[in-house]
């Protein structure tokens, strides 16, 4: 039995020191990682909590990313609970695998501590690789700090392994600003976080010898749609496990989880929709923009995929205008967010002015000023009703102006 | 504990765990090394299979030939799927939490068998990292590489494995090209140089080694690596009968020598002795251009401009097998 770790109330960590405690709480029976900047200390943190005795479960260093995930997705299927950790290219190298996670049902939890994928190589935050996993059919939860990189790590294991989801979960964190910035997290007590997280009960578990069972057959045409048909439908249908367990949480800490979460949008002409921690920078904005009398608001998700189509033409139903912030390069298209907030918008049949921002590349600061401006580029927007300003823009990029549409 | 095992007809009757009438071609070696692998043992068997021809054709839903648990990930994951479930059982005796049927049976003293199954593409090639990260970590398991030297799966492309002058889909024999150009890779040696307690090569023709091999690979703790030779009638494109009489040109030439190389480890697994046993010395070693001849991947071998290549064989040969004795000989 692992040693107890004693808490105090208010802990001092930073994302990765969050993340790895709630795997430690979960008490994870496999973690097969390989580190990669910015999430290495969460598996060196896990290392030492093995070293000392606080973790009874096995943590595998293994030769690459690529193993990792197939490690956890074996581990998985032989019936115990896994998950790792992993950044930018080492994302990428699991990519072919995160797909055979998902595919054959199994809940592993993976602490994506996003970072710029290469080339040109980059260690800094922005979401390439989340953008990169999006259609992988996993649950993705986004944290914007460390005590939310904590509580959903915790709850990530919850979904997941619930019967009628049985999928595996991301769990996002800026890389650097989130992952290495301490800040104050109230952590549950040992017994508390594991009561909440609860025994893993796997099905169909390849340790039982009395029971084989065949993992990761392959389908031919007459089932391979049904079998990827119901895997959707499943991904789709498990926002009301999310919110049962978002719910279950807030009765246990008081800290309120949503789908879409908003910052002053009861009133809001416009909205900056924006991932990750550039969403407490623009509150900040919109709160110095309400001061000159523009009605700005802030809109944000926690659950990526399934995409919370519903909710988000909610949140965004009465504004004028709205950017969607995508930190990703687009790649020829608009951003993930700009397609899917637009798509969000028409299917609700409400037409606000959707802009596309592409910002933050490579771990580039996104300051309020260069958010209070896209603000008044909504607001011009809204007044005049119509885009007045090009659709698609690159924020704080040096040298000529790149802006597209 | 080691199965007892008294003739071949007792033997192949032994085995409801693998059910050979499956989607593999006529003829394929596959088919009777699995058998023979899972034969070699009563205990539970715990099975992870590469993508290939193997896993292609005993798992297609919603049917599947195997009464084993046996999981398939990807083409290059084979060895650390087994790796990381035997790692699991580990960690699950460790707490206490094994199924009920499971912790009955290591009660009794019996141990789960976990095998990865993989080819030569694989193994050799896209699989290597994943297999040689598996055995550095000394995790508890068998690696069969079911070695048919070609990516059959995929159409008969070349691979690592590949031997010199064969005609492969991308090493074809042309009007100015007699095939394959490089040799084929000494997988045994390089895993056994993982320092993996036991690793062995066998053929299905010699079956009482083969299992033999298989047996002593179970007994004991560690990675344990058995390269098999397995004839494709497919893209060796000999005759579905002929599977194990072209197995067997294979031994007798010594183009497939049977032995091998127990690194005898302590506790912290730290090597104090290596040895190379030659298990199977042929009585008359035959000309490699008899095991050649056998097979139509080859046929452009015994063309005037070509037969340089059939020297170069028997050259290599020779000089592989005499290095194999001198390494018995000297007992390293």
């Amino acid at each position: 039995m692992a040693k107890k770790y004693e808490l105090n109330e208010i802990e001092v960590w930073d994302g990765n020191m969050a993340a790895a405690h709630a795997l430690r709480q979960a008490q994870v029976d496999i973690v097969a990682a390989y580190p990669i900047t910015p999430s290495t200390p969460i598996v060196q943190n896990y290392s030492k909590f093995l070293a000392d005795g606080y973790v009874d479960g096995e943590f595998i260093m293994v030769e690459s990313e690529h193993s990792a995930m197939s490690g956890c997705v074996a581990a998985s299927a032989a019936g115990v609970r896994a998950a790792t950790a992993t950044s930018s290219q080492g994302f990428a190298l699991m990519a072919e695998v995160l797909y055979q996670a998902s595919g054959m049902r199994l809940p592993i939890v993976l602490t994506v501590v996003n970072r710029a994928l290469a080339a040109p190589l980059n260690v800094n935050g922005d979401h390439s690789d989340m953008y990169l996993g999006r259609d992988a059919g996993w649950i993705n939860l986004c944290s914007y700090n460390p005590q939310e990189a904590y509580d959903l790590t915790l709850m990530a294991f919850k979904i997941g392994e619930d019967l009628n989801v049985r999928l595996p979960v991301m769990v996002h964190q800026d890389g650097f600003i989130c992952s290495h910035t301490a800040q104050n997290v109230r952590p549950l007590q040992d017994e508390e976080a594991h009561e909440f997280v609860g025994e893993y009960k796997p099905v169909n578990t390849m340790l039982d010898v009395a029971n084989p069972v065949t993992h990761g057959v392959q389908t031919e045409e007459d089932w391979h749609f049904e079998h990827k048909a119901r895997q959707h439908n499943d991904l789709m249908n498990s926002f009301g496990t999310i919110k049962k367990i978002f719910n279950e949480f807030k009765e246990r800490t008081g800290r309120t989880y949503d789908l879409v979460y908003t910052y002053k949008m009861d009133d809001a002409d416009v909205a900056i929709f924006a991932l990750g921690t550039t969403v407490e920078s623009a509150r900040i904005a919109a709160d110095k923009m309400r001061e000159k009398g523009v009605k700005a608001g802030v809109v944000s998700l926690r659950v990526f995929r399934p995409f919370p189509f519903k909710e988000v033409a909610e949140a965004l139903s009465n504004v004028k205008a709205v950017a969607a912030m995508d930190r990703s390069a687009p790649g020829g298209t608009f951003g993930a967010l700009f397609n899917e907030i637009s798509a969000a918008m028409l299917a609700h049949g409400k037409s606000p002015i959707v802009l596309n921002y592409i910002y933050g590349l490579g771990g580039r600061d996104t300051t309020i000023d260069m958010l209070k401006g896209v603000y008044e580029d909504l607001d011009k927007c809204a007044k005049a009703g119509e885009a007045v300003v090009p659709m698609q823009q690159f924020l704080g990029l040096r040298g000529p102006k790149l802006s597209f549409y | 504990m080691v199965k007892k095992i008294k003739n071949l007809k007792e033997f192949s009757l032994s085995n409801d765990r693998f059910e050979g009438a499956n989607l593999m071609c006529p003829g394929c070696s596959h088919n009777i090394i699995v058998r023979e692998v899972l034969n070699a043992t009563d205990d539970p068997v715990i099975v992870a299979t590469a993508t290939g021809c193997l896993e292609v054709c005993t798992a297609v839903y919603p049917k599947t030939s195997w009464d084993v648990s046996w999981i398939h990930i990807g083409f290059e994951n084979a060895a650390v799927a087994a790796a990381t479930v035997s790692a699991a059982y580990e960690v699950m005796k460790k707490k206490g939490k094994l199924p009920p049927a499971t912790q009955k049976m290591v009660e009794e003293g019996r141990e789960p068998k976990i095998v990865a199954f993989a080819g030569d593409g694989g193994t050799y090639d896209i699989g290597f990292q994943s297999l040689s990260g598996a055995f550095e970590r000394g995790h508890n398991f068998m690696y069969v590489c079911l070695d048919n030297e070609v990516y059959a799966n995929t159409g008969g492309q070349r691979s690592s494995s590949t031997p010199i002058g064969a005609s492969t889909t991308t090493s074809p024999a042309g009007s100015v090209s007699y095939g394959e150009k490089m040799m084929k890779k000494s997988m045994v040696e390089i895993m056994a140089d993982h320092g993996a307690p036991y690793v062995a090569q066998v053929s299905p023709s010699k079956w009482k080694d083969l299992v033999k091999k298989v047996q002593k690979g179970f007994e004991v703790y560690g990675p344990v690596y058995i390269n098999a030779q397995s004839a494709c009638t497919t893209e060796w494109k000999h005759a579905p009968e002929d599977t194990i009489e072209v197995s067997d040109l294979g031994v007798e030439s010594c183009v497939w020598p049977l032995y091998e190389i127990i690194n005898e480890r302590d506790e912290h697994g730290i090597i104090y002795s290596t040895k190379l046993n030659i298990t199977y010395r042929p009585k008359n070693k035959i000309p490699v251009e008899e095991y050649l001849a056998a097979q139509p991947r080859f046929r452009h071998l015994f063309k005037p401009e070509n037969r340089h290549i059939i020297d170069l064989w028997q050259k290599a040969v020779d000089a592989r097998w005499e290095y194999l004795q001198r390494r018995e000989e000297a007992g390293v």
